[in-house]
């Protein structure tokens, strides 16, 4: 990922700044002609049957039905009340950065309701931000300066390369993770990625983790969580916990956030003060499309930040007043959190089922909408290249744009990160189909017996 | 001892104060006043016979005492802070007070030169503890511990924003228990600039109008809101147009199906091409005679903030500067440069010429910035003009072209008023328009338009980037990932711009309120002997009160806005926070005012001009 270099302008145009010419956006990565691929070519069960299959894009289409029968039913939730013109009137000028009350509380309420009652959080510390792509950004610009650093477990969500440096001028330096003890995040890797960060003249300012994490599709065990905290207090940084699939994990009991760790230590300054959490209803509620995310932090001064800085991405109060009805119908979010953890569970053990079947092994998940299979025995070389040749391969002639695990920062090369819940179920199967007869293939021309 | 020390330094009368110590203010804690004014006692008695006098003045100061508690600000959050809103937060809290911040309330304590010239040192210094002293004495015993503000409208026992006092008290709490690390952890310190209390007038007005808003009904003793640039007059339309399509727009029309689909998954980033199609006809429609804009040179997002925000990031780095005529909009100065790091060099527009920009002004600040080694990237003007809601000429806007073109650097200019124009002697034009055919490099020209004023809906944000340089709208474009429209709003601007009779009525409707507004509104400063300087567009007028302010200076400005806002309960914005190089020039917005609420407003405007007038 190239940094920033400045512009060399024809001698007659006008300048532009440094983040507009810098490469950050990594749209002009490798990875890009995966979606390319897609873009030029969708697959289409009708009309385009061997067209690529997107498995590249973590998005939640299972539960859809549930969404369109709640607005059906509650079509006076879009329309601000029955007849009344009173709320409009309330909304259409409503542009307090502190948000809806509303929605607030039943954003807070539906996080409570993810973590089966096992932490509060207070409304009041909701700060609101369109989308948690701009809430990480944003925390972002509120705890690091220019040129500090932030250390995050790899593999990493390959958009954190854009989100966090872009526009900060913020450095990411990676914690690496290994498959011999399922990519968890250890003491040790946590101080050599620290050091690794010092040696280079950074001042790191904090450590940001996905739990369950994109793209294991996996939650963090507790005692990892415990000696991350610990780490945090003991460095005197921040912790970012983004927890946008903690509705997706499978069974709520597996997953354990960061708010319920602060509050089994009796909620104590030293830890709370350092922990931000960033939560979004892209993932779990399948709403991308609304651009609604949330930074949630025990700090004041941070709470205060973020707020002000919200003006920068706030919600329409449409938007706001619309979700805030569907969020305080607690019999509509339970059920719906219940059967969308249960339909991911399905999918999940269905492509799980079928990449066996071709021989092809997963890391353990147990949450999101993705898995992280494991296609190193199928190199030919062990290297970052001998990776981006076989994914090549799958993009170009199985037709499934999946994420190289070096786009993630893996340090191992052969993982792929694999999303299955944007499509349908017999979408699914021809892609597993067209997976099992390539491996086949493969493995016959390569002569690799694995 | 030392904090006492501390506060008397704060309280010391300052002949020349600086604009910013002027509007410092001194969060602190009740306990805190005891101390100091316990420690004040023996010389109070002293004075008090003395000071009797003074009392009365400082007592209308007595309102303007705030609690950074933002509970009262949302009792009517739809007046909170955003584009042109007041930032309601407490201080960031230093772990000094807060620590101490047990049980009680919060005060600030405004010091706008409430002191001076009225009894030197001493009086200066200590009336203020002692007069606190009594005045927590007489809270106490009058009323559960409350924020003296909010005694004319006490505060809902449900706090609907965020509490900050309390969180603060938790965590200070919970710092004295816990082994607690010594040294905070640390936020960045372009974090740090945004925690600090908005100390311009302009937030500070509108902070105290949210925790005691007029209602003719309600609280017809409430400050009226003047301050803030939102128009109302033609609600009504846009409630019935929503009452009749709503439902259509958003889940598809009659009998379709829902189509959750295309709202629900990823949407493009930078707005929906429908939207922006929708948007072009509407910008067209506003701007006027055959000026046609191309929607793929837009870019959209939430908000003309936003929109501002990023087109800085894209036209500018870290230090480099822009020049901006004043006075300018006092959000620009937190919008603009918070993030970015850019730099706003004014360029003094003065009464004489109306406030016109002139490009020998423009050049002197160009050479003053270069001279200071600053790089120029670019000249942000607003046109139709707030605050002064003049237009830029077709002359006007010929040579800023050249001039940009000579110097090589860009245009930006933000039209979010252009379709609320009230004027009939000027005509309105684009720089769009000028462009158009002509031998200019259109590279350098961008355009921040938006629907929060012209269709007055700022609550749905959206706003625009139209930019002919293509590097521009591709970084834009990417940016916008970070503050994206939600489809289902994107979905309803589509249904209500396309309708193509409502857009009709609706511009040509609000014009002739505003309009009417406007005549009513300067009419009425007309007869009070104040007189409003030549303007043709926007939501506000730019009213001339240098006759009511007894010190021809910033001082006598901030002196004349503290009395109209704690006297004359009206907040208007005072030239200084536009950067206006004039003293005792306000604006005044007048389309969230009823009809029948011009003349309570003029009656109040009127009677601070008498208590000036008569020296008061």
């Amino acid at each position: 990922m190239a940094i920033e270099l400045e512009q060399q302008p024809k001698p007659a145009a006008v300048a532009l700044s440094r983040i507009a010419v810098s490469e950050t956006h990594g749209e002009d990565s490798p990875y890009f002609a995966g979606w390319k691929a897609y873009d030029e070519n969708p697959y289409d069960e009708l009309t385009n049957p061997s067209g690529v299959i997107q498995m590249g894009l973590a998005e939640n289409q299972v539960s859809f039905d549930l969404l369109e029968d709640f607005l059906e039913r509650h079509s006076e939730a879009a329309t601000w009340g029955k007849g009344a013109t009173a709320g409009f009137r309330d909304n259409a000028l409503f542009q307090d950065y502190h948000g809806l009350k509303s929605f607030r509380g039943a954003m807070a309420s539906f996080m409570e309701q993810i973590r089966g009652g096992r932490a509060r959080f207070d409304p009041d510390r909701v700060v609101l931000t369109a989308g948690a792509t701009a809430a990480n950004e944003l925390l972002t610009f509120i705890l690091a300066n220019p040129g500090d650093a932030l250390l995050i477990p790899t593999p990493y969500y390959p958009g954190f390369d854009r989100d966090l440096r872009w526009r900060t001028g913020v450095q990411i330096v990676p914690i690496h993770c290994h498959s011999s003890n399922n990519f968890q995040i250890t003491e040790s890797a946590l101080h050599a990625a620290y050091d690794d960060a010092v040696s280079r003249g950074l001042t790191v300012r904090g450590v940001l983790i996905t739990n369950p994490s994109n793209p294991l599709g996996a939650t963090v065990q507790r005692a990892a969580l415990e000696q991350i905290l610990d780490f945090a207090v003991e460095k005197n940084i921040h912790l970012v916990s983004d927890e946008i699939y903690s509705g997706s994990t499978f069974s709520s009991a597996e997953f354990v956030s960061i708010a319920e760790v602060l509050e089994s230590r009796g909620s104590r300054h030293v830890d709370r003060e350092r922990v931000h959490i960033v939560y979004s209803l892209s993932k779990d509620l399948g709403l991308p499309g609304f651009r609604v995310g949330t930074i949630y932090s025990y700090n004041d001064a941070v709470v205060t930040t973020a707020r002000r800085m919200s003006s920068f991405t706030l919600i329409s109060s449409q938007t706001q007043h619309l979700l805030a009805c569907m969020l305080s119908d607690e019999e509509f979010t339970a059920n719906y959190v219940k059967t969308n953890r249960e339909r991911l569970r399905r999918r999940y053990d269905a492509i799980i089922a079928g990449l066996r079947r071709a021989g092809i092994e997963c890391l353990r998940g147990n949450a999101g909408l993705f898995c992280w299979m494991n296609l190193g025995p199928l190199l030919e070389e062990t290297t970052k290249e001998g990776e981006l040749a076989l994914w090549n391969l799958i993009v170009r002639d199985v037709r499934l744009n999946i994420s190289p695990g070096s786009s993630c920062h893996c340090s191992e090369p052969g993982w792929f990160r694999v999303c299955f819940a944007n499509m349908s179920e017999a979408t699914l199967d021809v892609a597993l189909d067209r997976l099992h007869r390539f491996v086949d293939q493969y493995r016959r021309r390569t002569g690799s017996s694995q | 001892t030392g904090s006492l020390q501390n506060f008397l330094n704060h309280q010391k009368p300052n002949p020349r104060p600086q604009p910013q110590s002027r509007n410092l203010f001194f969060p602190s804690h009740p306990l805190y006043f005891q101390r100091t004014a316990t420690l004040s006692l023996t010389p109070f008695p002293l004075l008090f016979s003395s000071s009797t006098l003074t009392l009365s003045t400082y007592f209308p100061l007595t309102p303007s005492l705030r609690s950074p508690s933002p509970q009262r600000v949302s009792r009517d959050p739809r007046r909170g802070p955003m584009t042109e809103s007041p930032s309601s937060e407490p201080e960031p809290p230093s772990p000094k007070p807060r620590a101490a911040a047990g049980n009680g309330m919060r005060l600030v304590v405004p010091l706008q030169g409430v002191v001076q010239g009225r009894g030197g040192l001493i009086l200066g210094s200590l009336i203020p503890c002692a007069l606190f002293y009594f005045l927590q004495l007489y809270l106490k015993r009058h009323r559960s511990p409350k924020p003296p503000a909010s005694s004319s409208n006490p505060p809902s026992p449900s706090s609907s924003s965020p509490n900050l006092g309390d969180l603060a008290r938790t965590s200070s709490r919970s710092n004295l228990l816990g082994r607690g690390s010594i040294v905070p952890v640390r936020l960045s310190s372009r974090g740090m600039a945004i925690a600090k209390p908005n100390d311009s007038p302009y937030y500070v007005g509108l902070d105290k109008v949210a925790g005691d808003p007029f209602h003719r009904v309600d609280n017809p003793e409430g400050i009226i809101q003047l301050g803030l640039s939102e128009n109302t007059l033609c609600f009504d339309l846009i409630e019935r147009w929503m009452k009749e399509n709503l439902m259509d727009s958003l889940m598809g029309g009659d009998g379709a199906e829902l189509s959750i689909n295309g709202m629900a998954t990823y949407q493009p980033f930078d707005g929906l091409m429908e939207l922006k199609v929708a948007m072009a006809d509407f910008m067209s429609r506003v701007m006027g005679k055959g000026v046609s804009f191309d929607p793929s040179q837009m870019v959209l997002m939430a908000g003309a903030t936003p929109a501002i925000e990023i087109l800085t990031f894209c036209l500018a780095d870290h230090g480099n500067a822009f020049l901006i005529p004043t006075p300018y909009y006092p959000g620009f100065d937190r919008d603009i440069k918070f993030r970015t790091g850019v730099e706003l060099i004014p360029v003094h527009c003065r009464s004489t010429d109306n406030f016109m920009l002139t490009v020998t002004a423009l050049d002197q600040a160009y050479n003053q910035a270069r001279k200071r080694g600053l790089k120029v990237r670019g000249i942000l003007f607003s046109n139709p003009s707030n605050p002064v809601g003049n237009i830029l000429s077709r002359e006007t806007l010929y040579e800023l072209l050249d001039f940009a073109q000579e110097k090589n650097i860009h245009i930006i200019s933000d039209e979010i008023f252009a379709g609320s124009l009230y004027g009939t002697a000027e005509e309105f034009v684009s720089v769009a328009e000028i462009i158009e055919g002509e031998e200019f490099d259109k590279s350098r020209v961008h355009i921040i338009y938006g629907l929060s004023k012209d269709l007055s809906l700022p609550g749905f944000r959206v706003g625009v980037v139209y930019s002919y340089n293509e590097n521009v709208l591709a970084a834009a474009k990417r940016l916008t990932r970070f503050s994206s429209i939600s489809a289902p709003t994107q979905r309803l601007l589509i249904s209500m711009l396309s309708d193509a009779k409502f857009i009709e009525e609706y511009i040509e409707t609000n014009r002739k309120r505003i309009r009417r507004m406007y005549d009513l509104f300067v009419g009425g400063l007309d007869q009070l002997g104040i007189r409003c300087a030549k303007s043709s567009g926007g939501l506000y007028c730019w009213a001339d009160m240098s006759i009511l302010i007894a010190l021809y200076s910033e001082k006598g400005e901030l002196e004349l806005w503290d009395k109209l806002l704690n006297v004359g309960k009206v907040n208007v914005t005072p030239g200084s926070a536009c950067h206006c190089i004039e003293p005792g020039w306000f604006r005044c917005c007048f389309t969230a005012l009823a009809e029948e609420d011009v003349p309570l407003v003029m009656e109040r405007i009127g009677k601070v001009a008498e208590m000036c007038k008569s020296g008061h």
